[in-house]
């Protein structure tokens, strides 16, 4: 029943905030965000009390849900969480009333549809992240980008219409895919005259020939891969991280991104391992150029937020290889990455919008000298921008050190090229920092503000994360090793 | 049968309402007419199947379903005729009753169990579509699409008269199921050629009512033409109806010759989905848009029919049917109120709504997201039911096909959604639409009908057992 109330909780949420004006929607809003975020660390610590050695699916039982949605159609309403999931809904419970938190200071023009979207779209992701049912699990696939696409397009800065239009077209022909082959799979489940289901174990019983799934394979992943985005379906990416206002980029790359590296671990590698291992090498290869691609272009940047959104580009494409090293150490290391991108990029977005919103601007050029007035802004942007960096004892560093580890024990050579992910951050990374922070004072930022209350409020939390993850990882992948385990069992690969 | 008997009695009880002064008391009349209507038809629902007029009708779970459909699309579209009420439209008890008539030839359309009564039923409808085409009598489109439709929807009926000569010449009967029996009879072996020739006459005709390629070409002009408020029930009755006709006969008069009509059934699916959605896209008039977006829902029910199941097609055209109407009547309703006070039916017509009426821009966005076949809504779950049904019979490429083009339509149903929210409204364009509590009130239901049909579909989704 937990699951139901995390599930359900925000779109309540969201309806009740339509009576709300202003101020008072927002501060309903983040409270919303708050109870649920509590909510999912009580299912955590239930989770982790009722955890006995060897024993890791009794903790998670109790999470279930099971009921008939479309009976007659065997389709039902399942919903559960394992370690994976709740990793990911406590990355998404976490960061919504963060990213609430970082918007007050905006003043957005019908603050009460702006704020109900929000938590319209965390109901859609939690959704995504629980879903036990391929039906459900597209259902809150597509629910998560209705709310993302108004919040982008309606709030957006100027170009948002035609680049809002393309994120939709996009994502939403890359899920029609997955539709497809979901249905066939469906089909598949009562081809022997047995009874058809969409769940989750059903999709994982079927014996596909190694044709079937080589095309069924393509078809689910190019909608995992538009999401992530994956070199080359990430045209979208940079310009709608962009044009969207903040709490929508934060959104966007912070937790959306997850929801196509969540898919291929839950729906695409166990449930065709043959057409995995067969297209596994093209789309590391894929990954590997999104890795180097994404850096190259981040160096070129001019613009903070477009750099962000390149550098996130290219962090996603390690993530995507270590995925696809059917590896222990990859496997794992993405979902460490997942939640420490997540918290990086996140605060690195809102220390852009920070810079923006005093100085006026965005463009690296015009900026310069930060630190002198802003001892707490410097000192959070050279964290987060570390972790980034993978700095060892940082959350990136445990991530990055995992994900290559991976990809190197699948290839050498890809983990080589993989590597110079490292060094290619640390360039665009630090000469960011030392061109916006360090140096001689321009017109626009000698008279900056360090950070208030509020702002401070939305980064320790962050500060924390990245300190956590970088020192105790364990806590996080022991929560997540018998799901991933289980997902490599699953292929044979365990 | 209690249904046809009310409408008809109460539709001409209705033209005597036109006898008095006030226009006012026609539009409640006509709703609670309908409301009527709607409730007695339920009482025959799950009942055994009643026959009437030597078996040339038969009401069933079949045809109650559909009626049902009919008549909820007509009761929840008639409020949006306000205008024509405020105006004194002198005609307007005419208008009302033949809506209320039209309904007795669709529910003959649902119900037949004979030819001729399919015949009948068509007609019905037909004649009083031609009539309110032209209603807007000094508006020279009006008149036009009046003309068009009624001389091509005559050559149709011609056609399709032609059609079932052929097949009673072939089988001997006009009854569905000794249709059947016939074609399977060795003695009609030699007059195959005879038979395939009327059926394929009688798709044709029946492929012109429900607007299927290629015989849609007459559609998006008379939609244009005729006004808005009968545009809606056009695009919604007349397809709901001719959907539940021709699936009742493929099903029981011309299973036995799948082979023959499968694959005709298959090039106009494919034919009509893609003139359907590749011309939308091409539309500057949201009215347009919409006549060419019924043509290419003609295309998706049709992959019911080219599954041909009796269970699962069924149930996917009344599931589709009502999700498509539902939809449709909130899209057209809005396209009218904006029309009415801003006189335009392009897209910029539409430019910030959402700030002026932001229920009218939600409706019609929910409606177009449910058009579009998005989760959330019904047009999702339509399209999931029927495409189900096709792959069921493993016509994997007709759905890859549908699912193409579907992505395409995605294309322009943002576009009014863009419009509304996007778009910064022109200045003759910033006043708020003036819409009534009662239509609100409405709006709010279709939009609420299409969320529960997208939410809990296995409410709606098992009519037929």
């Amino acid at each position: 029943m937990l699951t139901a109330f995390l599930l359900f909780f925000p779109v309540a949420a969201a309806l009740l905030l339509h009576f709300a004006k202003g101020n008072a929607a927002r501060v309903m809003a983040l409270g919303a965000a708050l109870v649920e975020f509590a909510v999912a660390v009580f299912a955590a610590i239930t989770a982790a009390s009722g955890m006995t050695p060897g024993n890791s699916e009794a903790a998670y039982s109790s999470f279930a849900v099971n009921i008939p949605w479309i009976a007659s159609a065997g389709i039902n309403f399942h919903i559960g969480m394992d370690g994976l999931s709740l990793l990911l809904v406590l990355l998404t419970t976490f960061l919504v009333p963060l990213i609430i938190l970082a918007s007050f200071r905006h003043d957005y023009p019908n603050a009460s549809a702006f704020y109900a979207l929000i938590l319209f779209m965390q109901t859609g992701l939690i959704g995504v992240f629980v879903s036990l049912d391929a039906f459900l699990f597209y259902f809150f696939w597509e629910v998560a980008l209705i709310p993302i696409y108004f919040l982008a397009g309606v709030w957006g800065s100027e170009r948002r219409i035609a680049v809002t239009f393309k994120f939709f077209l996009y994502t939403i022909i890359g899920s029609l895919f997955m539709l497809a082959a979901f249905v066939y799979l469906y089909f598949q489940t009562g081809a022997n005259g047995g009874v058809r289901s969409s769940d989750i174990a059903a999709f994982y019983n079927l014996t596909l020939s190694a044709g079937e799934q080589a095309w069924l394979f393509w078809l689910i992943f190019i909608a995992f891969a538009v999401k992530m985005p994956i070199f080359p379906f990430h045209t979208w990416q940079p310009d709608t991280y962009t044009e969207s206002p903040v709490p929508a980029t934060m959104l966007l790359s912070g937790i959306m991104l997850k929801m196509g590296i969540y898919g291929t671990l839950r729906w695409l590698l166990p449930v065709v391992p043959l057409g995995t291992s067969q297209w596994g090498k093209l789309v590391m290869i894929l990954a590997v150029i999104g890795i180097i691609y994404g850096a190259i272009i981040a160096i070129r940047q001019q613009d903070m937020k477009r750099l962000i959104a390149y550098s996130s580009l290219s962090h996603v494409g390690l993530m995507a290889a270590g995925v696809f090293s059917l590896n222990m150490m990859g496997l794992q290391g993405a979902v460490i990455q997942m939640l420490a991108h997540g918290v990086n990029v996140v605060g690195m977005f809102f220390i852009g919008d920070i810079i923006q919103r005093r100085t006026g601007t965005r463009q690296i050029a015009e900026l310069g000298g930060l630190t002198k007035h802003t001892p707490l802004l410097s000192v959070s942007f050279l964290v987060l921008l570390l972790g980034t960096v993978a700095l060892p004892l940082t959350n990136g560093f445990v991530g990055e050190f995992l994900l290559l580890a991976g990809v190197y024990k699948y290839n050498m050579w890809l983990g080589a090229v993989a590597g110079v992910t490292i060094i290619l951050a640390a360039v665009y990374l630090l000469r960011m920092f030392q061109r916006v922070m360090l140096g001689p004072e321009t017109s626009l930022t000698s008279t900056i503000q360090d950070l208030t209350g509020s702002e401070l409020a939305v980064l320790v939390p962050l500060i924390v994360l990245v300190f956590w993850i970088g020192l105790f990882p364990n806590t996080f992948l022991q929560i997540s090793e018998p799901a991933v385990l289980q997902i490599l069992t699953l292929m044979g690969k365990q | 049968m209690t249904s046809i008997i009310l409408l008809s009695v109460l539709g001409i009880v209705n033209l005597f309402f036109g006898f008095l002064k006030s226009n006012k008391i026609l539009l409640p009349a006509a709703m609670v007419i309908l409301a009527l209507v709607f409730g007695v038809n339920l009482i025959d629902w799950n009942t055994d199947a009643q026959s009437y007029f030597n078996n040339m009708l038969t009401i069933d779970s079949y045809s109650v379903a559909f009626t049902g459909i009919v008549v909820l699309t007509t009761l929840l579209l008639i409020p949006f005729s306000q205008k024509y009420v405020r105006e004194g439209q002198e005609n307007l008890a005419e208008y009302y009753s033949l809506l209320l008539f039209s309904l007795v030839g669709a529910i003959m359309m649902v119900s037949y169990n004979n030819l001729l009564m399919l015949f009948v039923g068509i007609e019905i409808l037909s004649v009083s579509m031609y009539v309110v085409a032209g209603s807007d009598k000094r508006n020279v489109r009006s008149n036009e699409a009046a003309l068009k439709y009624f001389l091509m929807g005559s050559f149709a009926t011609g056609i399709l008269l032609f059609g079932i000569a052929l097949v009673y010449g072939a089988t001997g009967t006009f009854q569905l199921t000794d249709i059947n029996a016939g074609i399977v009879n060795p003695a009609n072996a030699s007059l195959q050629p005879m038979l395939y020739l009327g059926m394929l006459l009688m798709f044709i005709g029946i492929s012109f009512k429900v607007s299927a390629a290629p015989f849609h070409y007459w559609t998006p002009d008379v939609y244009e033409g005729t006004p808005t408020f009968f545009t809606a029930f056009m695009s919604t009755v007349v397809k709901t109806a001719g959907f539940a006709a021709f699936f009742k006969l493929l099903i029981a008069a011309f299973n036995a010759a799948q082979g023959f009509w499968v694959p005709t059934i298959m090039a106009i699916t494919v034919l009509t989905l893609l003139i359907g959605n590749v011309g939308a896209v091409a539309q500057n008039s949201v009215k347009r848009m919409l006549a060419y977006s019924s043509i290419s829902h003609a295309g998706y029910l049709f992959i019911a029919l080219v599954a041909v199941n009796a269970k699962l097609s069924a149930n996917a055209i009344f599931f589709y049917s009502l999700a498509y109407s539902v939809a449709t009547v909130a899209s057209f309703a809005v396209l009218k109120l904006v029309s009415d006070q801003r006189q335009r039916e392009d897209y910029a017509g539409f430019n910030g709504l959402a700030k002026t009426n932001p229920l009218l821009a939600f409706v019609m966005t929910v409606a177009m997201l449910s058009l579009a076949g998005i989760p959330l809504t019904g047009g999702f779950f339509g399209k999931f039911f029927t495409f189900g049904a096709a792959i069921d019979r493993g016509y994997i490429g007709l759905v890859v096909f549908a699912v193409i083009m579907s992505m395409v339509s995605i294309y322009y149903y943002l576009r009014p959604i863009i419009a509304m929210y996007m778009q910064p409204a022109e200045d003759e364009t910033a006043e708020p639409i003036a819409v009534s509590g009662f239509q609100s009130a409405v709006l709010v239901l279709l939009a609420l009908l299409t969320v529960v049909l997208g939410v809990l579909p296995g409410l709606f989704s098992e009519v037929f057992k």
